[in-house]
């Protein structure tokens, strides 16, 4: 089943490409149909019987590569899935015929997924490097798509971005494989003491460094809102809401397996990460609020919603922070994917994309701007949505370990989203200047967009389900 | 110093050069030949950490070839931006401010 999850993808994607450009679209729809199937699968497979190992072609680690997904694998596997299949169908009304950003929309997107998949499944170090670049370059070739000089030129700074994180990420497992001679999670978890040699702690920086780079943590966010605020919406959509989550996956994942032992006894270091992400948050903020162009301001968003993301590392001793992290991470996917086809919608009907120029779409497309401002809750973090769940949990486990910064941080956090939400929402809301015009759009693109939103508050009722896959290992 | 140790401290010092490159350079084939700098560096630490009294290690020559293969992806897909971008702006550097 795991196989397939990476597979199918691939399958798909390399057929797309043999039948010419722009083809493959009901291809693709068909395996990312049976891929959320296979996901929901794993996940209850996972949850009745605890995780499951599979070794490809019948040779196990260390000789082969193993296949393992544990309740954090399947809940980020499910994510992307769940997510990729409204983008599928999105992205087939949204690109017209001649597009030339759909010409390898179906391949790179194919590749792209594959390699997330296999990203989720890996369980050594250096299978997760193979898989990072695959997801890397297949990532920069959907932002380079659009083949404008400024997408050209923001796919660069993206590719330059991405290959320093991960090559920061390969001298670290290289060291690693140094000291202990092997790249096997498992192997590694129980052997990386809190006295290991300083080469242990030198790689371990800068894996995670280079994760981080690729995560788009403030300071290194430079790159994400050029590249996602520059490509079409349903590849920013993509981006946003998956691409960026899997190097945070990988940064969780590493934290909490080989190198526990090593952040328990960091001491001070692990406010690093919460602290990056608190000023993440006001400065992505900040950004947003002051962002002409309505996918910028999205994107600038994305970069305040990553910050929630690390402000968990300080708590994680404690049950429920994981919880907390992946429930943000999905509120932020599913409302984050909903907003940026949203606002893709907005841009096709009103021919611009300035905030500015949105006033009166409230009344010409109520169902675009309903979801807008469904994700928009979401992200402000109001009940009954996901988002307000994560963040509920987060200021609860903050406020139980008389951490009291880190919940103010995610008040202060919820109440700037609210500012630049309401500030797309109120254009909206103005009347239309009289000479505005409104071209009609497919129905699908309005109805994709709501239904994901729509996910990401109705999440948040369903979340006890979530929390229970994540838990188990 | 064994040969060992010999080979991954000049691995560090050229995957060092390179990020600096990468980092600041502006011309963009010596930031795409700066990476691949950066690139061997990595793999020479690989490669030259981990033999054991001067037998040589399999496991990591694989993941070396591996590797070489990605480069090799990653250094071609960035030539043809690259080419792409030249095409289009006449320069073979990024524009200062992108963001407009």
């Amino acid at each position: 089943m795991m196989v397939w999850l990476i597979l199918l993808p691939l399958l798909w994607a390399s057929f797309a490409f043999l039948l010419g450009p722009g083809r493959g679209t009901w291809l693709a729809m068909a395996g990312l149909f049976a891929q959320l199937w296979l996901a929901f699968a794993l996940a209850s497979e996972i949850v009745a019987g605890g995780a499951v190992i599979h070794a490809i072609g019948g040779w196990g680690a260390p000789l082969g590569i193993d296949l393992v997904a544990d309740g954090l694998s399947a809940a980020m596997l499910l994510l992307t899935q769940c997510i990729a299949l409204p983008l599928a169908v999105y992205a087939h009304a949204y690109f017209k015929r001649d597009d030339p950003a759909v010409t390898y929309f179906w391949p790179l997107v194919g590749f792209l997924l594959a390699g997330l998949n296999a990203l989720f499944l890996s369980a050594d170090l250096f299978n997760i490097y193979v898989t990072l670049e695959l997801l890397g370059l297949a990532a920069v070739g959907l932002v380079a798509a659009g083949g404008g000089a400024q997408q050209i030129a923001a796919a660069l700074r993206y590719l330059f971005a991405t290959l320093v994180g991960s090559g920061a990420y390969l001298l670290g497992v290289a060291l690693i494989y140094g000291a202990y001679g092997t790249v096997s999670i498992h192997t590694l978890t129980p052997l990386i003491t809190a006295e290991a040699p300083d080469l242990v702690w030198i790689a371990g920086g800068l894996m995670m460094v280079g994760l981080m780079l690729k995560t788009a943590l403030f300071p290194f966010h430079f790159w994400l809102p050029p590249a996602h605020g520059g490509a079409p919406a349903p590849v920013s959509a993509l981006l946003s809401a998956v691409v960026v989550k899997a190097s945070f996956y990988l940064i969780l994942r590493l934290w909490i397996g080989p190198f526990s032992s090593l952040t328990d006894a960091a001491g001070l270091v692990v406010w690093l990460p919460a602290l990056l992400g608190a000023l993440a948050i006001f400065w992505g903020s900040y950004q947003a609020i002051r962002a002409e162009r309505l996918k910028m301001l999205i994107a600038y968003s994305t970069v305040a919603q990553l910050g929630y993301l690390f402000l968990i590392f300080p708590l994680l001793a404690s049950a429920g922070a994981l919880q907390a992290g992946i429930m943000q991470a999905f509120a932020h996917g599913l409302a984050k994917a909903a907003m940026f086809m949203a606002a893709g919608t907005l841009i096709k009907a009103t021919g611009q994309d300035l905030v500015a120029g949105l006033a009166g779409v409230a009344e010409r497309m109520p169902v675009t701007l309903f979801a807008f401002g469904l994700a928009g809750i979401t992200l402000m973090g109001l009940p009954p949505s996901s988002g307000f769940l994560a963040k509920w949990q987060l200021i609860e486990l903050a406020l139980s370990q008389q951490y009291w910064v880190i919940a103010f941080v995610v008040l202060v956090g919820g109440l700037l989203a609210a500012v630049y939400v309401f500030r797309v929402l109120r254009q909206a809301f103005l009347l239309a200047p009289a000479n505005s015009v409104v071209t009609p759009v497919p129905r699908t693109l309005e109805w994709t967009a709501f239904v994901l939103a729509a996910a990401s508050v109705l999440l948040g009722l369903r979340g006890v389900e979530l929390m229970q896959l994540v838990g188990v290992t | 110093m064994s040969a060992g140790l010999l080979f991954a401290s000049v691995g560090v010092i050229l995957f060092a050069l390179g990020v600096a490159g990468v980092l600041l350079l502006g011309h963009l084939l010596r930031r795409i030949l700066a990476f691949n700098v950066m690139g061997s560096g990595a793999f020479l630490v690989l490669v030259g950490l981990a033999q054991r009294n001067g037998i040589a290690d399999p496991v990591p020559q694989a993941m070396v070839l591996t590797g070489i293969v990605v480069a090799v992806a990653a250094t071609a897909l960035a030539l043809a931006l690259v080419r792409r971008l030249y095409v289009l702006t006449g320069k073979i550097e990024l524009p200062q401010d992108d963001e407009g």
